[in-house]
């Protein structure tokens, strides 16, 4: 793993290193009695609220999986104990980890809450050490400091390293090196590699591909008739071409998007129900949007009817808001042009994306009293200041009493966390 | 669950010292019954976990009359291990 070749070209040396299990290890950790249960964490099971986020080893034999819902799980698994996230304690573990990778660099790029890419390069050199050996002495560490357990991948591109980190798990290192990369990932199974989701699998099993081998032996041109651009990017992944540098980020870049989505405490069964709890969403993203002093270019909402089919879609904004109006309207605009509501409507969400800071100059629109939109801003400010003096309820919005059933969401606190996508950090 | 059913991790008050560039060092605990117990010594800090109470922090290794005892500074509260 060293420097390879002669002249300015140096090999990296790139981990990255995934905490495993993240919440439900965190929680696990701070619940002793709980350590040889089956554990996972997960939203609120009597408001019929939630997926599981998380599950500890235990809970993996019986087949629970992340992102299914709560009444499922407990049906594999009646014995499952299901706790709800605490963010504030993940996000504190998140940081005292980062802490500790940027003891090895200062290019540590992390890619949501529990992964973080690392490239110790110069680190490495410095140390006099091997990549696997400043992997082992990380992974201690983290175990040590932190009692949680990480597995890390080291290899030379980020990619490669992402997989190695998912090949042996929990507390493990895995070196990909450009000796054994073709005899161990090429036999992998396509999806294995980052980006390539069930569309994608779907679409390259229909040519006869399924291992990232026979991904990285067809020829890019080939690729690139099959899926534009894309096809290119999935060759180099394949190759190990890769040469995307770790970004520099800090703990603010970890929140790419805003947003928030609940499942009603009943079906919307019409425009107007859906109006409610979209403005309950649209002020909490606005209010967190805010807080975060971020504005966002593109507002995108998800819906989920009665039988669980769920969809999404997205509106790019004329100019970048952080208000709960314009949100709200964005969204109501989005439902009526691509639902027909044959039926109700069990879970809907709205995420605010592309943020740029809330600093970023704005272009007026010519058609706009620009007057109106810092008056509304004013508002909405206010409103913010009362509810962080008198608390949530204290100030609502009339349209939002018009069914006390739907307005009993607090959807500032059901916040969730999206992790930064591959290309916005390059 | 442990023979006494109490939790493992219990949070304590602590007289510290912060000296001037920060540094704290835990001057005596005041145990869950009230009895106070002086530090005599501080004989490591470092980062650690405590996987027997559960939670994470820095660890002190602390010298009471003739015990050797860990004691967790977790964010802003303490916590010790309980003998069990």
């Amino acid at each position: 793993m060293a420097a390879e070749g002669g002249g300015t070209f140096m090999e990296r040396t790139i981990f990255h290193i995934d905490m495993n299990s993240c919440y439900a290890s965190i929680e696990c950790l701070h619940r002793p009695e709980l350590r040889d249960k089956p554990v996972a964490v997960g939203g609120d099971v009597e408001k019929r609220r939630g997926i599981i986020l998380a599950k500890n080893e235990h809970a993996k034999k019986y087949n629970i999986k992340t992102g299914e819902v709560l009444w499922q799980a407990k049906q594999k698994c009646p014995e499952l104990v299901i706790l709800p996230p605490r963010f504030d304690l993940y996000i504190r573990f998140s940081r005292l980890a980062r802490e500790i990778y940027a003891e090895y660099s200062n290019q540590v790029e992390s890619f949501g809450i529990d992964e973080a890419w690392v490239d110790v390069t110069g680190t490495q050199k410095l140390m006099e050490l091997g990549g696997e050996e400043l992997a082992h002495e990380i992974r201690n560490r983290i175990k040590f400091e932190l009692g949680v357990t990480v597995s890390i991948g080291v290899s030379f591109n980020k990619i490669f390293a992402k997989l190695g980190s998912d090949y042996k798990k929990p507390d493990a290192v895995t070196v990909f090196t450009r000796k054994n990369f073709r005899e161990i990932i090429w036999p992998l199974p396509a999806s294995d590699l980052l980006y390539v989701g069930p569309a994608t699998k779907r679409k390259l099993k229909g040519y006869g591909i399924v291992t990232i081998g026979q991904i990285a032996q067809t020829p890019p041109e080939t690729l690139q008739k099959w899926f534009g651009k894309w096809g290119l990017v999935l060759s180099s992944f394949a190759n190990g071409l890769d040469t995307s540098p770790v970004a520099r980020t800090g703990e603010d870049a970890l929140i790419k998007s805003v947003g928030n989505s609940t499942t009603a405490p009943r079906d919307l069964v019409d425009e107007e129900d859906a109006s409610i709890i979209f403005w309950m969403l649209a002020e909490s993203v606005a209010e967190r949007l805010r807080e975060g002093g971020f504005m966002c270019r593109t507002v995108q909402i998800s819906l989920r009817d009665n039988e669980l089919f769920s969809f999404e879609r997205q509106v790019r904004l004329p100019t970048p808001t952080f208000l709960a109006s314009e949100l709200h309207a964005a969204a109501m605009r989005l439902l009526r042009a691509h639902y027909n509501w044959r039926r109700p409507l069990r879970s809907i969400g709205i995420r605010g994306t592309d943020l740029v800071p809330a600093t970023t100059p704005v272009q007026l629109n010519m058609f706009e009293n620009p007057e109106r939109q810092i008056r509304r801003a004013r508002l909405e400010m206010a409103m913010d200041d009362i509810r962080r003096r008198f608390g949530h309820y204290a100030i609502g919005r009339a349209g939002t009493y018009v069914d006390p059933t739907l307005t009993q969401v607090n959807a500032k606190d059901d916040h969730t966390i999206h992790p930064v996508g591959y290309f916005k950090a390059v | 669950m442990n023979k006494t059913d109490k939790p493992l991790k219990v949070y304590v008050a602590v007289s510290a010292r912060f000296d001037e560039n920060g540094k704290i060092s835990p001057l005596s605990i005041t145990w869950e019954d009230g009895r106070e117990y002086h530090i005599d010594r501080i004989l490591d800090v470092r980062r650690a976990a405590s996987l027997k109470a559960g939670g994470a922090g820095i660890r002190y290794c602390v010298k009471i009359g003739r015990t050797e005892t860990y004691l967790f500074l977790e964010e802003n509260r303490w916590f010790v291990e309980r003998r069990v």
